[in-house]
C-alpha cells in the first residue's frame, strides 16, 4: 500500500471517530473540541487529494474563525441541565442515518466510477484564474452572500430588548 | 491514490453521522455543528470527484470553495439567532424552540 493511501485511512478513522464523539459527547465543550479536531483532519484529506489551497481554507476558516465562534457562542449559553441526547431523536435519528448510511454505501460501490490516469495537481494560479474567470459571477454572488449574513447576524444577535444588560443604544 | 469509493464510503458516513448528531442532540449549538459536519463530508466528495474523476478539472475546488463560504455565513447567523432566541426564551433546546410553530 502506498504512504499516502495509508495515510488517508489513517485520517479518515480519526475524523470519523471525532465526529462520532461531536455528536455524542456528553460535555458541549468537548464536543466543539472534537469538531475541531474533526475539521482539521478534513483539511489533512484535502492535502492528501492534491487540494492544498483548500488545506489551507479548512485549517484557517473552519480551525481558526469557526472553532473560536461556537466556542463562543457555548460560553454565552447555558450548558443544558436536562439528559442531552433527545429520547424521542435518539432512535429515530440512530434508525435514519443507518438507514441512509446503507443506501449510500450501496450507491457508491455498485457503480464502477470512471477514474481517469493519475490525479494533477492543480496549482494556485489556475484556481485564481478559474475563480475570476470562468466562476467570476458566482464569486461576486458569494461575496455578496458573506456581507449580507454578516449584517444579518449582526442585526439578529443586537439586543434591543429593554432590561437586558448590553443595551443597544440609549433609549429614546 | 486511493480508489474513489473508499473516500464515497469515508464521507458518506462523516455526513450520517451529521445526520444522526443533527435529529438527537438537543442543543441548537450541538446542532449547528453536526450540520458542519455534513457540509464538510459533502466538499471532501466534490474534491475527491475533481481531483480523482476529471483530474485537472477546476470545477470540484471551486464547488467545494463555495461550500466552504456558504457554510461560513450560515453558521455566522445560525449563532446569531441561536443568542437571539437564547436572550427570548432563555433556552436553546431545540424542542423548546417552538415559535413559529402554527
Amino acid at each position: 500500500m502506498e504512504l499516502s493511501a495509508l495515510a488517508f485511512y489513517v485520517v479518515a478513522g480519526v475524523t470519523l471517530v471525532a465526529a462520532l464523539g461531536v455528536v455524542s459527547a456528553r460535555s458541549v465543550v468537548y464536543a466543539a473540541l472534537l469538531l475541531i479536531l474533526s475539521l482539521v483532519m478534513t483539511g489533512l484529506v484535502y492535502l492528501l487529494l492534491l487540494a492544498d489551497y483548500l488545506a489551507l481554507i479548512q485549517i484557517l476558516v473552519y480551525g481558526g474563525t469557526v472553532s473560536i465562534l461556537l466556542l463562543f457562542a457555548l460560553m454565552l449559553t447555558p450548558p443544558e441541565t436536562r439528559p442531552e441526547l433527545n429520547h424521542r431523536g435518539w432512535a429515530l435519528g440512530a434508525v435514519a442515518s443507518g438507514a441512509l448510511f446503507v443506501l449510500l454505501l450501496v450507491s457508491s460501490l455498485a457503480d464502477k466510477w470512471p477514474v481517469a490516469g493519475a490525479a494533477r495537481h492543480i496549482s494556485l494560479v489556475d484556481l485564481g484564474r478559474a475563480l475570476f474567470s470562468t466562476w467570476a459571477v458566482p464569486f461576486e454572488v458569494a461575496s455578496v452572500v458573506l456581507l449580507v449574513a454578516l449584517l444579518g447576524a449582526l442585526t439578529i444577535a443586537r439586543s434591543t430588548t429593554p432590561g437586558s444588560k448590553i443595551a443597544p443604544r440609549a433609549s429614546a | 491514490m486511493v480508489p474513489i469509493e473508499h473516500i464515497m464510503v469515508f464521507t458518506g458516513a462523516l455526513f450520517c453521522i451529521g445526520v444522526y448528531g443533527v435529529m438527537a442532540r438537543r442543543n441548537a449549538v450541538l446542532v449547528l455543528m453536526a450540520i458542519e459536519l455534513m457540509l464538510n463530508a459533502v466538499a471532501i466528495n466534490l474534491v475527491a470527484f475533481g481531483t480523482l474523476v476529471y483530474p485537472g478539472q477546476i470545477n470540484g475546488m471551486v464547488f467545494a470553495i463555495f461550500v466552504v463560504t456558504i457554510a461560513a455565513a450560515e453558521l455566522g447567523l445560525g449563532l446569531a439567532i441561536v443568542l437571539r432566541v437564547y436572550r427570548m426564551r432563555s433556552s436553546i433546546n431545540v424542542d423548546d424552540i417552538d415559535l413559529m410553530r402554527w
